[in-house]
């Protein structure tokens, strides 16, 4: 008997991971240059260890798997990781943060549990809660907007001691806006007061106003966002239902008690909202695979990063929201399954009762 | 302080004596493991186990006294199935799957001396006295008892042959994982 | 005419260009045919001639072997030049009994059953026999004895013939030729069979893609207020029959049942031909339609082949290679075979050759699941391909049954949109392989243990009389010696 040889089908869509990972790093480019260019060089210099922390550490794991190091790298899934966790940093944060990032996300997020597909966990998220619980200090000092080339913003060489250094110049610090809100409320200054002498909504769209990379510029993200939908990488389930989980109860809220409750705009242009629902909710890893279990998926995240922003500890939810539904994706996956062709939802062959003339 | 330690006492009392209930109401009187695992063996007693029967082989399974890869015409998939039941890890991977045999015999060395027709006790042989037997293929069962009675060597068991029809893909080979 | 929705499905890139506007021609007579006896699903088919007979052009090869089989006809007239072990037209590459012709250069005609002069006034059991007796069998690729399917009038209520010509695999050509050129004969044969069948009504569907062969079909069956022909959107897999069904009567077959449970069977268009010349003219199943094509074929070409010819004389008549090619199918690029060995022979069931160059074939080396649903998606079953995957991968194939991978159709569509390049189909096939062997084994244990608990009771019989006849034997001897004591 001669070898057998491969399987049908004999034809492919000619898609890829690869192909998948690069389309979203393309589609997260604007607004990271945007935000190079509004944080200047220790924006860079931090999104550049971040990432060549993530690829190393996965590099590392990989040779103690003992598994193809150079073929599992080239699905960029590293690469991601550390670009989407270098966005959710604040952007002149400290060389390390990185560093212990990558190793939080791939070490023992991703690798821990058998590698690329296997995590339970989105390892960017994870990253950015360690940081946030441990080195609650570092990962809530934001610095105000100081575009490259202007007049405040820190040359080369200053920047170098800022993020190896751990030189931050105090005067530069500012709050984002969830913060701001959360303090003034804590305060007793209601939220409308506090939200009016705030950023403009136009500059909080436009991205100019503190926060990591990804919480700036709405704009560019929706955008990349919507990149990824016509290129199909993702599907308009998740981004929807993360933006009406968010939305309809702040609305609601606020049309009740506008005092204590900020409207929907703020909340949808604010924190991470939309760097959640297109590039972190979506996760393919992470989330449910049928359409319904993607809609329940992205309501619970909004709805989640609504609760945690509007009552907890925390100024900004997202990442918590979605580590929540990660958790909540095998059981959504298992009670969402498509019916199939021919057969009820309980998996009895369907009963013909039409008529046959 | 008082009220927690008080909680989670009563929990514990209402926990602990769930638990007992359950145990004492939902007790199981015997173990019926061995009727089922009857049921799984292929009942054709055939004795390859060493076991008279079928039933005596599903009665030292239950009291572990015997090793799930005990039955030949079984193979991995019943001996996989055993494990399950049984709720052991059996190892199975270095067991040598046989695959399904059946007897054959050579025309050339049979001369119809019959012995190894009682002996099949699904009647797959038939033949007479000094006429040639053969095997009826499907119903043979690969005890191979008839092997050891004949006289001449005439029979032997033959590996049931894949055809284009019983023929199925392969399982995929795994993902690569060393270098 | 109401076309309704399905699940799933995909747009592979359907390249039938390079062969869809050549006209069928004839192949040359082949030197040598290899007519297997298992050319369809069902019991093997057995010879009824020797090696050294000379036979003639339609002359009955084997006969069926019960019901559920298929005779097999010579292709053309010659001698037997041996019926021995030859490779099969499949991906195993094993061989299989195979009844070898050599060609006397005559192809002459045999004496052939005289047509049915008036089919639609004679019992529909006479057509349905002249379907068994002319070897027909599905010519879509199912290779399922057409007259076993004609007979369901007889266990279900039917109102439905469903002539499918969706040709939805890409690359293939051959039903869109014939339904150009023989339209006429298509839609005779299809009122033929609607009359076996007892169905009031038939649909004949085409995928889109194929206008002309909609319009030919139009135009043939304009005279006939029965029939319409419609078209179907261009979405792999719609020529599943269950699947067209849905789409054009939307009626859902029920998991584990026949098409007809909701009233309707399908033919495909070729079998449909095949049916109006057994019937009109008495011939049997003899030659198809076979597509050669790829990137690597000089001239692609519609075939009308002798069945049994070898796939080199194919290859040979279209120009042979243009360049070595990275792979050769048997039937279409998603569901067909990999073809083991250029001798093999066109079958029944062979729609096409493929001939794929290197430029065509998209491989990538397996990398792990990403989840990303895709395979969920598009599976036209509404499966979850990955997870019965991952089930199978451990060896968990009851888990992968309890989610049913038992109704994958293996249409290819998962694997094809897979991003990770993961074998899935293989997986699906795999699986269903060895669950079908294991109900097998258990329906055999089950008779095994009937068998020898019946051996066991006449055992027990044997030696009871035995012992009865043996006590009756020393009840007669006993008294005889006492009687020689007391003598």
């Amino acid at each position: 008997m001669m070898a057998v040889g491969k399987s049908a089908p004999f034809s492919h869509a000619e898609n890829s991971v690869t192909r998948a990972m690069l389309l979203v790093m393309l589609a997260l480019a604007p607004a990271t240059l945007f935000n190079f260019w509004l944080f200047g060089w220790p924006a860079i210099f931090l999104f550049a260890t971040t990432v060549a922390a993530c690829v190393g550490v996965e590099a590392l794991c990989l040779n103690l798997a003992g598994k193809e190091i150079g073929f599992y790298l080239r699905d960029g899934s590293a690469i991601l990781t550390g670009w989407l966790l270098a966005m959710s940093l604040p952007p002149w944060a400290p060389w390390w943060t990185g560093v212990v990032g990558a190793i939080a996300a791939i070490a023992i997020t991703k690798q821990a549990y058998g590698g690329v597909g296997q995590n339970l966990f989105n390892p960017a998220m994870v990253a950015r809660v360690a940081l946030l619980i441990s080195f609650p200090l570092v990962m809530t000092t934001w610095v105000a907007p100081s575009p490259l080339f202007s007049a405040n913003a820190p040359g080369f060489a200053q920047a170098l001691t800022i993020t190896f250094g751990g030189n931050l110049p105090d005067a530069m610090t500012s709050a984002t806006t969830l913060g701001h809100v959360k303090t003034e409320l804590t305060r007793g200054i209601s939220v409308l007061e506090s939200t009016a002498n705030l950023t403009a909504l136009s500059d909080m769209l436009f991205g100019l106003r503190a926060g990591s990379l990804g919480e700036t510029s709405a704009l560019l993200i929706v955008l990349g966002g919507a990149f990824l939908l016509i290129k199909r990488i993702i599907s308009w389930h998740i981004p929807v239902a993360v933006i009406v989980g968010v939305v309809a109860p702040a609305a609601l809220a606020h049309a009740i008690d506008p005092d204590r409750y900020a409207g929907p705009l703020f909340h949808l242009f604010s924190g991470a909202t939309f760097l959640g629902a297109f590039f972190i909710a979506t996760d393919y890893v992470t989330s449910p695979v049928s359409k319904p279990g993607k809609l329940i998926f992205g309501a619970g995240c909004g709805l989640l990063a609504w609760v945690i922003r509007t009552y907890a500890g925390y100024p900004e939810g997202m990442a918590f929201a979605v580590l929540l539904m990660n958790a909540l994706t095998p059981i959504i996956d298992q009670y969402t399954r498509p019916r199939v062709f021919g057969r009820a939802r309980d998996g009895k062959p369907l009963v013909f009762n039409g008529s046959i003339e | 302080m008082l009220t927690a330690v008080m909680i989670l006492a009563g929990m514990g009392l209402l926990m602990g004596g769930l638990l007992g209930f359950a145990s004492q109401r939902l007790a199981v009187e015997e173990n019926p493991v061995e009727v089922e695992i009857q049921a799984m063996l292929p009942g054709s007693q055939c004795g390859q186990c060493g076991y008279v029967g079928c039933g005596q082989a599903a009665a030292a399974l239950a009291r572990g006294e015997a090793t799930v890869t005990l039955c030949p015409p079984g193979g991995k998939a019943l001996a996989e199935a055993l494990a399950k039941k049984l709720g052991i890890e059996a190892d199975l991977s270095d067991h040598e799957e046989k695959g399904p045999e059946y007897a054959f015999i050579r025309a050339d060395l049979c001369y119809g001396c019959t012995r190894c027709i009682p002996e099949c006790n699904v009647d797959a042989i038939i033949g007479a006295t000094k006429q040639m037997h053969d095997v009826i293929a499907e119903l043979c069962h690969g005890c191979a008892k008839c092997v050891e009675v004949c006289p001449t060597v005439a029979i032997e068991m033959r590996p049931v042959p894949t055809t284009v029809t019983s023929w199925h893909w392969p399982k995929p080979e795994p993902l690569a994982a060393a270098h | 005419m109401k076309i309704f929705d399905l699940p799933g499905g995909v747009h592979p890139a359907y390249r039938k260009e390079q062969s869809s506007e050549l006209a069928i021609r004839p192949l040359p007579l082949p030197k040598r045919l290899y007519i297997p006896l298992q050319q369809h699903v069902g019991a093997l088919s057995v010879p009824i001639v020797a090696v050294g007979d000379t036979v003639a052009k339609g002359q009955v090869l084997c006969v069926r072997q019960g019901s559920f089989s298929a005779t097999q006809h010579a292709p053309t007239s010659g001698r037997i030049a041996a019926i021995e072990s030859f490779v099969a037209p499949h991906a195993s590459g094993l061989a299989q009994d195979t009844i070898v012709i050599e060609s006397d250069g005559q192809d002459a005609w045999g004496e052939l059953p005289a047509p049915i002069a008036d089919p639609f006034s004679v019992d529909p059991a006479e057509i349905i026999e002249r379907v068994a007796i002319s070897g027909i069998v599905g010519l879509g690729g199912a290779i399922f004895p057409a007259a076993i399917k004609l007979n369901m009038g007889q266990q279900y209520k039917l109102d439905t013939l469903l002539i499918n010509g969706a040709e939805c695999e890409p690359y293939l050509t051959c039903d869109d030729r014939l339904m150009r050129e023989y339209a006429a004969e298509v839609i005779d044969g299809a009122r033929l069979m609607a009359r076996a069948l007892g169905a009031r009504r038939i649909i004949v569907a085409v995928e889109e893609n194929k206008p002309q062969a909609i319009a030919s079909l139009k135009a043939a069956a304009q005279a006939h207020e029965e029939i319409r022909v419609t078209g179907v959107p261009i979405r792999y897999p719609v020529g599943y029959a269950q699947h067209l069904t849905k789409m054009v009567t939307g009626r859902e077959t029920p998991a584990e049942h026949r098409n007809a449970e909701v009233g309707v069977v399908t033919h495909n268009v070729a079998t449909a031909r095949a049916v109006h010349q057994a019937v009109r003219f008495g011939r049997p199943l003899i030659s198809r339609i076979v597509t050669v094509t790829g990137g690597a074929i000089r001239q692609a070409a519609n075939l009308d082949v002798l069945i049994g010819t070898p796939v080199s004389d194919l290859v040979e008549f279209c120009g042979g290679f243009s360049e070595t090619p990275k792979q050769l199918v048997l039937g279409g690029p998603m569901m067909g075979q990999p073809l083991p060995d250029l001798a093999v022979p066109i079958v029944k069931g062979s729609a096409g050759i493929l001939a794929m160059s290197a430029a065509e074939l998209v491989e990538s080396r397996e990398r792990p699941c990403i989840r990303c649903g895709s395979c969920v998606d598009v599976c036209p079953c509404g499966l979850s391909p990955m997870e019965m995957a991952a089930f199978i991968r451990k060896d968990k194939l009851d888990a992968a049954d309890k989610i049913f991978v038992g109704d994958c159709i293996g249409c290819g569509s998962c694997s094809w949109v897979c991003p990770s390049y993961i074998p899935l189909v293989q997986y699906f096939n795999y699986a269903n392989g060895v669950l079908g062997d294991q109900a097998r084994q258990r329906r055999k244990n089950d008779r095994v243990k009937t068998l020898s608990e019946a051996h066991a009771v006449r055992a027990e019989q044997a030696e009871k009389a035995r012992q009865a006849a043996r006590a009756g034997k020393t009840a007669a001897a006993a008294p005889q010696s006492t009687n020689e004591v007391q003598a």
